[in-house]
């Protein structure tokens, strides 16, 4: 049985590159598509369900953390095995040094084939439970999966070089924008009082029990500002006060929601994130 | 004013209000001792006149000065003010010394008064002319650190901004991402992998050197953005399209090399890039009146309007700067980069500079 992959790249040439260097290290390997932006991507892991899937990093429209996040949630897991996901990207981004730092696979540009031999090895072994099929748990492997996803994201998306994720004390107050006031009134926000952050195009709404308000700051940079143990992200868009949660739903069609005391809106849960939501 | 007086008052600056008035009790000395030998008194009064005179002239001026420098970058009061410190010092010096020297001799006071008319004009002239020398010469010797202070400075900061030029155009992802695709090349298309590595070459030798040379000709400007447009677009694909329009009346104007480099790399970073379906950028000049317009423009995804008090993306911006600090120095043009919204959608930067007949 061959495996399948698609590549997201946006360099042609480089695409190209890896394509070869795939077929030439790994022959059993089935490309199935190779695309040039993030939504493309998307969009084409859905419909081919490829095994693997090679992301570069930058990517035009929506990058490739994005791309994969949103893939997370979409991914039709009762039809197909979560698929084994692999970051390209250039030396000397952030993210290349995350991923060495925690020995995290990933593709080097320009391919170097002995390290994509080392990537194939390890693919291939993750691979080995779906290919002979025998005492195969789907679940402990989707968690599996999921598990390896959020570490690799973590490392790719941490706070793009800003170093000092929780050396400094956390936030206490956070001096937002009235919503609606169009940035002519700010005020300090004890952090206490928020229940949820939810990034909103090019803002973050900061919601307490009763009113808005909307920063600035991407919520990435953000998250190292905060406790961890008080503020857990639970979807790409959305961070929320861990004591706040009153409870968890899961509908028909698997989706997590979630609700927070003192606020009546169902804030969905990802699937990347699912886990902390496991009942004891 | 408080805060001025103490910066002037700083302990560096009273050191030098220090060494002048040891220098100046010194040039007083030779005076008297001049004065003495050459037979006009005993050579205690000469002393006591000589120093009295002299150390109020200096603690007149100097610490004068220090007051009424101001807000100055260096520690002397400009025009007229100089002049009347120096005129005013030297009076109080000429009074206040000779009341010291006839206390202490025992005269009557102000004795000068009396003096006739040869030796009140030659005591006067030693005076004026001894505290104007010495102030010369202070005055000079400290404008002169002063202007080799700013030197070292103005050159620190040139080779600061040479340095951060060099980086940009020599940025690392670029150099490495254009390899990479030439890896690929050069088992795959030989002949366009010896044409890139050629296109490379004159980048490289241009932006190594251009970095020094004062001006080149226009249409080796157009040459160079030529050369990295298409190490761009082998690297983008068909994502990138580009035209270089150059009258040929506008080839031999001089430009500052690379002046419009990073208005290129700021229409692939932030114009082509982001979108999925790329863009053309297109590159034109042409005479208005007696000056020369230059226009990036691209059909990328447009300038990002971002709400007022919105603080700058911390990447960007560098290179706008730049430019307008280059058409700054070259040409003390202070409005000559335009950004405004492209026609077709996208973004055009326009520069204008003055044309040289």
């Amino acid at each position: 049985m061959k495996t399948t992959a698609l590549i997201a790249e946006d360099e042609p040439l480089l695409a190209q590159a890896l394509r070869a260097e795939l077929a030439a290290a790994w022959p059993e390997l089935d490309v199935l598509a190779t695309v040039a932006d993030g939504r493309s991507a998307v969009r084409a892991a859905l419909q081919l369900l490829p095994q693997v899937l090679f992301f570069d990093i930058r990517m035009p429209g929506q990058d490739g953390l994005a791309a994969a996040a949103e893939l997370a949630d979409a991914w039709p897991a009762d039809e197909a095995p979560m698929p084994q996901l692999v970051f390209v990207t250039a030396y000397d981004e952030y993210a290349a040094r995350a991923f060495d730092a925690q020995a995290i696979d990933y593709v080097l540009k320009p391919v170097q084939p002995e390290r994509l031999r080392r990537t194939i090895a390890r693919l291939q072994q993750a691979l080995e439970p779906q290919r002979n099929g025998a005492a195969f748990n789907a679940e402990d492997a989707l968690a599996g999966t999921l598990a390896q996803w959020r570490r690799v994201l973590a490392a790719a998306g941490g706070a793009g070089g800003l170093s000092g994720a929780g050396s400094a004390a956390p936030l206490k107050l956070i001096a937002a924008s009235e919503a609606g006031s169009a940035g002519s009134t700010v005020r300090m926000v004890p952090i206490d009082e928020v229940l949820y952050f939810e990034a909103a195009d090019k803002y973050v709404r900061v919601l307490t029990a009763t009113r808005e308000y909307l920063i600035r700051t991407p919520l990435k940079q953000l998250l190292p500002q905060l406790d961890a143990g008080v503020f857990w992200q639970v979807h790409r868009a959305t961070v929320v006060r861990s004591d706040a949660i009153e409870s968890v739903h899961r509908d028909e069609a698997g989706k997590q929601q979630l609700t927070l005391r003192g606020r009546t809106e169902k804030i969905p849960v990802s699937r990347l994130y699912a886990h902390l939501f496991k009942a004891m | 004013m408080s805060d001025t007086l103490s910066r002037n008052f700083s302990p560096h600056n009273l050191r030098h209000v220090l060494r002048h008035g040891i220098s100046t009790a010194g040039f007083c000395c030779v005076i008297a001792v001049g004065l003495s030998v050459s037979g006009r008194g005993a050579w205690a009064p000469q002393f006591v006149y000589s120093l009295s005179i002299g150390l109020i002239c200096w603690l007149v001026i100097d610490l004068g000065r220090l007051v009424l420098a101001g807000r100055a970058a260096k520690p002397w009061p400009q025009g007229w003010r100089g002049v009347a410190l120096v005129i005013v010092g030297i009076a109080a010096g000429f009074l206040g010394g000779n009341v010291i020297g006839d206390a202490w001799t025992g005269k009557p006071l102000l004795e000068f008064l009396s003096f006739s008319r040869d030796k009140l004009a030659s005591t006067v002239l030693i005076t004026v002319v001894a505290g104007v020398v010495i102030c010369y010469f202070y005055y000079s010797l400290g404008k002169s650190k002063y202007l080799e202070g700013e030197i070292a400075l103005a050159q620190r900061d040139a080779a600061d901004a040479r340095l951060k030029l060099l980086e940009t155009q020599l940025e690392p992802h670029m150099l490495f991402n254009t390899l990479a695709n030439l890896r690929v090349l050069i088992a795959t298309d030989p002949p366009r992998a010896v044409a890139m590595l050629d296109r490379l070459n004159s980048y490289l030798r241009v932006t190594l050197s251009g970095s020094r040379a004062l001006a080149h000709p226009l249409a080796a400007e157009f040459q160079r953005l030529g050369d990295y447009l298409e190490l761009m677009s082998v690297r983008m694909g068909p994502r990138l399209a580009y035209r270089l329009e150059l009258p040929d009346d506008l080839r031999e104007v001089p430009v500052p090399p690379l002046l419009l480099q990073p208005l290129v790399e700021n229409a692939i970073r932030h114009g082509l890039e982001p979108k999925v379906d790329g863009g053309e950028i297109a590159i034109g000049a042409r005479r208005e009146g007696r000056r020369l317009v230059l226009e990036v423009c691209d059909t990328g995804v447009g300038l990002a309007i971002d709400p007022p008090g919105s603080t700058p993306r911390p990447d960007g911006g560098f290179g706008l700067s730049q430019v307008r600090e280059r058409l700054a120095t070259a040409y003390g043009e202070q409005d000559g980069l335009r950004l405004t919204a492209g026609p077709a959608g996208g973004t055009c930067a326009t520069l204008q500079l003055p044309l040289s007949e």
